[in-house]
C-alpha cells in the first residue's frame, strides 16, 4: 500500500486533528491514502466517524506507544 | 456577536431550576446517544463538529432564536470552534467550559434537611454522572458517605461549614466511579470504613463497616447506623441517619433497583438482593426518606434538585419492589441488563488501591452514565 501523504497531528487537541485531516484529504486524489498520526484520544472515535460521513475508508488503524495511526483512503 | 462561556455550575442551575435550554451537541452521534446533559426542559440538536467544518449555514434554521443555545463537546475545543462560527453568522451562543468532562465532574451540594440541634444533611448531586454523595454535619463534626473523587469539594465544604470530618464511609466497593473516601480520610485524619466483604482484595488499611455499627456525629448524637444489605455487592451496607433517613447505596434507587452483576456474580447475589429489598427493608419504618447513591434519569430529581423519596412511597411505586414472583425477579435482575458502566472493572481496581491512574486517566474511565441500576 502506498501512502500518498503523512499528516503529523500529534499533540493537537480536538478539533484540530480533524480540521487538519480534512485539509490534507482535500489535497489528495480519490483512491490515494493519507496517514494521520494523532495523540488526542478523541480521534479514536471521531476520525472513523468523520471518514464514514465522507465515505472514506479506514484501511488500517493501530496504536504505537501513545500515537494513534490511521490510514485513510479517499473516496 | 459575542461567544459566551458557561460553567458546568451554570448549566447545573438550569437543570435544577427547570429552565429551558437548547443544546447543540457537536460530539459524534455514538457519544451523544450514550450520554448527554439531561434537563427537564432541554432540547437537543446533535451534529458532529466534523460535519460543520465547511460552515454552519445549514444548521442555522434549526437553532431557535428565542432560546439560549449552548454548544457542547467532549472537552470544549470543538464547541468553541462551532460557537465562533455561529457567532460570525450573527448568532449569540455559549459553549460549555471544559465540555462533557467538566459536566461529568461537577457536584452541586444541596441541603436535604435540618437535623436536631442545628445539624444538617447535604446531598452532593453529580448531575453529569448521576452520583450522589452525602455529608452529615453536627456541632463541628462531619461524616461523609459515598464521596466521589473530587475530594476538595468535600474538604472545602467542611471548611466553609467549620466542621471537622471524622468519619468517611463507602456503602460498597463502587464499580461506576472512583471513590474519594480513602483520600479524604488520609487528608483529614478521619476514619475510613468499607464493608469487609467488599474489601477482600483491597491493598490499604480500612476500618470494617459491619452490621449494627453505630457512630454519632457531634455531641447532640446524630446517629449513623449501619445496616447490612447485600445484593448489588456482597458487602453493600445501608445507613439509617437520625432515625429519619435511609441511605441505600446502590441497592435501592428512586425508580429502579441495584444490579447484582458488576462484581461478576449476578446469579449468586440475586438472592441477597431479593432478601434485602423484600425482607430487610420491609422491617424498616415506612416514613424513612430514601437517599440513594445514584439517580439514572432526570425525572428522579425533586423540585429542589435533591433525589429523595419516602420508603413507603417506593414500596408502592418502584417496580423493582413489586415483583411478587421470585423467578420473575431473578430474570429481571439477571437478564437483559443494561450495558455495564464504562471501564467498570478498572474502576473497581482503582477503588481497591491496586492501580493508581493519573487525573486524566481517571476522568476518561468515568466518562458516561453510571448504569448501576436495573428497572
Amino acid at each position: 500500500m502506498n501512502i500518498t501523504k503523512t499528516l503529523d497531528a500529534k499533540g493537537l487537541a480536538c478539533p484540530m486533528p480533524i480540521v487538519r485531516t480534512k485539509k490534507a484529504m482535500d489535497a489528495i486524489n480519490t483512491g490515494e491514502v493519507l496517514e494521520v498520526q494523532v495523540t488526542d484520544k478523541g480521534a479514536l472515535n471521531d476520525i472513523p466517524a468523520w471518514a464514514k460521513s465522507g465515505g472514506h475508508s479506514i484501511i488500517n488503524q493501530r496504536e504505537e506507544a501513545d500515537v494513534i495511526i490511521f490510514h485513510i483512503q479517499k473516496a | 456577536m459575542t461567544v459566551n462561556k458557561w460553567t458546568a455550575a451554570k448549566v447545573a442551575r438550569k437543570v435544577i431550576d427547570n429552565e429551558e435550554l437548547f443544546i447543540l451537541d457537536v460530539r459524534n452521534p455514538d457519544a451523544f446517544n450514550d450520554w448527554k446533559i439531561e434537563g427537564h426542559k432541554f432540547e437537543y440538536l446533535n451534529i458532529p463538529y466534523f460535519e460543520l467544518l465547511d460552515g454552519v449555514e445549514e444548521i442555522l434554521p434549526k437553532l431557535p432564536m428565542d432560546k439560549e443555545v449552548l454548544v457542547v463537546c467532549a472537552k470544549e475545543g470543538s464547541s468553541i470552534m462551532v460557537a465562533e462560527m455561529l457567532s460570525e453568522e450573527g448568532r449569540e451562543v455559549a459553549y460549555l467550559e471544559g465540555g462533557m468532562k467538566a459536566w461529568s465532574s461537577y457536584l452541586e451540594p444541596i441541603k436535604v434537611a435540618d437535623l436536631e440541634n442545628g445539624g444538617e444533611l447535604y446531598q452532593f448531586v453529580r448531575l453529569g454522572k448521576g452520583c450522589l454523595s452525602y455529608m452529615v454535619i453536627s456541632e463541628g463534626e462531619a461524616a461523609i458517605i459515598d464521596a466521589v473523587r473530587f475530594t476538595d469539594v468535600f474538604t472545602s465544604f467542611a471548611k466553609v461549614k467549620g466542621v471537622e470530618i471524622k468519619h468517611v464511609f463507602d456503602t460498597h466497593l463502587h464499580a461506576d466511579h472512583i471513590s474519594g473516601g480513602r483520600q479524604i480520610a488520609a487528608a483529614t485524619g478521619a476514619t475510613y470504613y468499607l464493608p469487609p466483604k467488599d474489601a477482600t482484595e483491597v491493598v490499604f488499611d480500612y476500618t470494617a463497616l459491619t452490621d449494627g455499627l453505630h457512630v454519632t456525629i457531634g455531641s447532640s448524637q446524630i446517629d449513623v447506623n449501619a445496616l447490612y444489605s447485600p445484593g448489588h455487592t456482597i458487602g453493600s451496607t445501608s445507613f439509617v441517619i437520625d432515625n429519619q433517613f435511609l441511605l441505600t447505596g446502590d441497592i435501592l434507587f428512586i425508580d429502579s433497583i441495584g444490579r447484582p452483576d458488576l462484581a461478576g456474580l449476578a446469579e449468586d447475589w440475586v438472592g441477597d438482593l431479593r432478601e434485602t429489598l423484600y425482607s430487610r427493608y420491609r422491617e424498616l419504618a415506612v416514613d424513612l426518606v430514601v437517599l440513594p447513591a445514584h439517580f439514572m434519569i432526570i425525572d428522579e430529581l425533586n423540585e429542589d434538585g435533591t433525589v429523595a423519596r419516602r420508603l413507603g412511597d417506593l414500596f408502592k411505586q418502584n417496580h423493582g419492589l413489586n415483583i411478587e414472583d421470585e423467578e420473575e425477579f431473578r430474570r429481571t435482575v439477571t437478564d437483559n441488563l443494561p450495558p455495564q458502566p464504562n471501564a467498570y472493572e478498572k474502576i473497581r481496581q482503582v477503588n481497591m488501591g491496586k492501580i493508581t491512574p493519573d487525573h486524566d486517566e481517571q476522568t476518561e474511565m468515568e466518562i458516561g452514565p453510571n448504569r448501576c441500576a436495573v428497572r
